[in-house]
């Protein structure tokens, strides 16, 4: 499948260099919110990327017969079935992880992301790349929730995965962990930093 | 010493532009300036410069008017381990034992100041030849003054990690000395207390128990021993009026506290000598002091029937870090309010929240830290209000 220069455009854009929670400063609450540990990160990157992908999909079919002055209700009402369908499904099938993520799971229709996908993108574009740019959006966000989470859980609670990693002889030769990177300032930080390492790197691509 | 100077400036040929050592140049540069005044003065007439007291002399004054205050800390972490193992007993003091609760205290706190300079001045090394830039004098007295708020058991390592993330997010990112937001000094304090909490607070957190580099170590403590500082006592008693310690033992400092914090005529050397020589400012200090006594005293008029409210407000001023905080951190120029009217409003704000966190939080029994972190936030705001302030009145005049 040959896909257009356009196309993968939407998928990778997001990815690095128009990153939507690093370039757009988007989804940032519960960025903040979820990455503790890493498997509700995972998870909740997994459900964006979902919902929005979807979300994308059914807005773009239907682009064409939204009457302008009511097109963000018709966006929420498809976004808020999508969190719907996904929130029961984890409810069934990943109950303690759903419990974890709380009030963030159903939160997920506030995300900016999402209202600024079918916005700027959805309206006006095909459905396959609407899709693409879905994906793309999702993953941008899921991998930035991964890396954060990554860091807080292995420094702050010594785990990954809810597995201990930090060896026992840590712990006796004096080692802690740092209880800072439970508290969601620090992953502000942390959010600071991958932004200040992306720049950094960008700066140097564009001289 | 004109001798000297020359070696000192023909060594430096190497750093220059094209020189073997040009890597290195902003080390040079900073050793240079920090020795001997600099030569390079402004042109006539074109400045109003006329004073040789740059940051660097500036930042060596504070250093000196910490020093009664690190003398005597290190005294008195030795005092303290000593009455913890039971080889000294309150009142047996006699000259050997003297020299050995000083030269254990010296062998306790050195480690500390080494890793603070050590990994602050790094960072700043870094940075400065990263950017291209001289080399800021700030952490001279930032390092100096991290040794002094930690509490003498915390492990050297995370004192290393928590100075570097001050250094790097309370000011490098900010621009760098002269630009921090908040005292950098105390960014180092909070980090580690919210990071390591078992570490910075307890009843073993205040006291070097253990030995020094394996020296005195691994004694039996005495039957009934308590490391809890005053504070804390006050904050954890059952009872509703406790006195831990009379004023007189508080104000003389043998008692347990981070390093720099617990005897107030030392700290009072240091801010004679601070005010003298015009560093820093004693409205702040002033203001803090009338802002912590007189909510001090509100609350034990009014306040709730706990012990920490009912603590006398004259002891509220002795205990704990409020007059080390008051006199070297607060009175910080770069974070403090800067406008004349503004430092009465920054001094009592601050002694107005030490006391309030003190008296109405139990979980945090010393107050101070949060308190400056909290204005010093405020402070720009303070004095932009001043300043508009002045603007209306003058405009209406």
């Amino acid at each position: 499948m040959a896909l257009s220069q356009k196309t993968k455009e939407a998928f990778l854009g997001p990815l690095n260099v128009n990153n939507p929670v690093l370039v757009q400063i988007l989804g940032i609450c519960s960025a903040l919110a979820v990455t503790v540990q890493l498997k509700p990160a995972l998870v909740m990157g997994i459900s964006v990327t979902i919902i929005v992908a979807m979300s994308n999909v059914v807005v773009s079919l239907i682009r064409n017969t939204i009457p302008t002055r009511i097109r963000i209700i018709i966006q929420l009402v498809v976004v808020a079935a999508l969190v719907t369908i996904v929130s029961e499904v984890l409810k069934a099938f990943a109950y303690d992880v759903a419990m974890q993520l709380s009030v963030y799971l159903g939160l997920i229709i506030t995300n900016c992301i999402l209202m600024g996908r079918l916005e700027a993108f959805a309206m006006t574009n095909s459905v396959k790349d609407s899709f693409m740019d879905g994906l793309g959006n999702g993953f941008g966000y899921a991998w930035i929730l991964v890396v954060v989470a990554f860091v807080r859980e292995l420094l702050g609670s010594g785990k990954l995965l809810g597995y201990q990693v930090i060896p026992d002889s840590w712990y006796a030769a004096g080692y802690e962990n740092c209880g800072m990177m439970l508290m969601p300032a620090m992953a502000l930080i942390l959010v600071g930093c991958i932004i200040w390492v992306h720049r950094a790197l960008n700066d140097k691509e564009s001289k | 010493m004109e001798k000297l100077y020359q070696i000192w400036k023909k060594f430096g040929k190497n750093f220059e532009e094209g020189g073997k050592l040009q890597k290195l140049s902003s080390f040079y540069d900073a050793f240079d300036t920090f020795l001997f005044t600099p030569q390079t003065t402004s042109k006539r007439l074109s400045s109003h410069i006329h004073d040789g007291a740059d940051s660097k002399r500036t930042m060596i004054i504070v250093v000196m008017a910490l020093m009664p205050a690190l003398l005597f800390g290190m005294f008195n972490v030795g005092y303290q381990h000593l009455l913890a193992t039971g080889e000294l007993i309150r009142g047996g003091m006699n000259a050997a034992l003297f020299w050995k609760a000083f030269g254990f205290g010296l062998l306790a706190v050195l480690p500390y100041i080494i890793v603070s300079y050590v990994v602050g001045l790094g960072i700043e090394f870094c940075v400065a030849q990263y950017k291209h830039e001289e080399v800021a004098e700030g952490f001279l007295v930032t390092g100096m003054i991290i040794p002094l708020i930690v509490p003498i058991n915390t492990p050297l390592w995370m004192v290393a990690v928590a100075t570097a993330f001050a250094v790097v997010f309370a000011k490098e990112v900010f621009g760098g000395t002269g630009y921090n937001i908040f005292n950098v000094a105390l960014i180092t304090r909070a980090f580690l207390f919210f990071a390591y909490p078992s570490q910075m607070t307890g009843d073993t957190a205040f006291i070097r128990t253990d030995g020094t580099w394996g020296w005195d170590g691994g004694k039996a403590l005495v039957d009934g021993f308590t490391g809890a500082t005053p504070l804390t006592q006050v904050a954890t008693t059952s009872e509703t009026s406790l006195m831990p310690v009379d004023f007189w033992t508080a104000a003389n400092g043998l008692i347990p506290g981070s390093v720099g914090e617990t005897c107030i005529w030392a700290i009072a050397l240091g801010a004679i000598l601070l005010i003298i020589t015009g560093v820093a400012s004693w409205k702040t200090m002033l203001a803090i002091f009338v802002g912590g006594g007189v909510t001090a005293a509100l609350f034990n008029a009014f306040g709730p029937d706990t012990a920490a409210a009912n603590l006398p407000w004259y002891m509220h001023l002795v205990l704990g870090g409020f007059a080390f905080g008051a006199v070297f951190m607060a009175t910080d120029p770069v974070t403090s309010a800067r406008t004349e009217c503004g430092k009465w409003i920054y001094g009592l704000l601050i002694g107005f929240m030490a006391v309030v966190i003190r008296v109405l939080n139990p979980g945090y029994p010393e107050g101070m830290m949060l308190a400056i972190l909290l204005m010093n936030a405020f402070a720009p705001l303070i004095d932009w209000c001043v300043v508009q302030r002045n603007i209306k009145r003058r405009a209406a005049r």
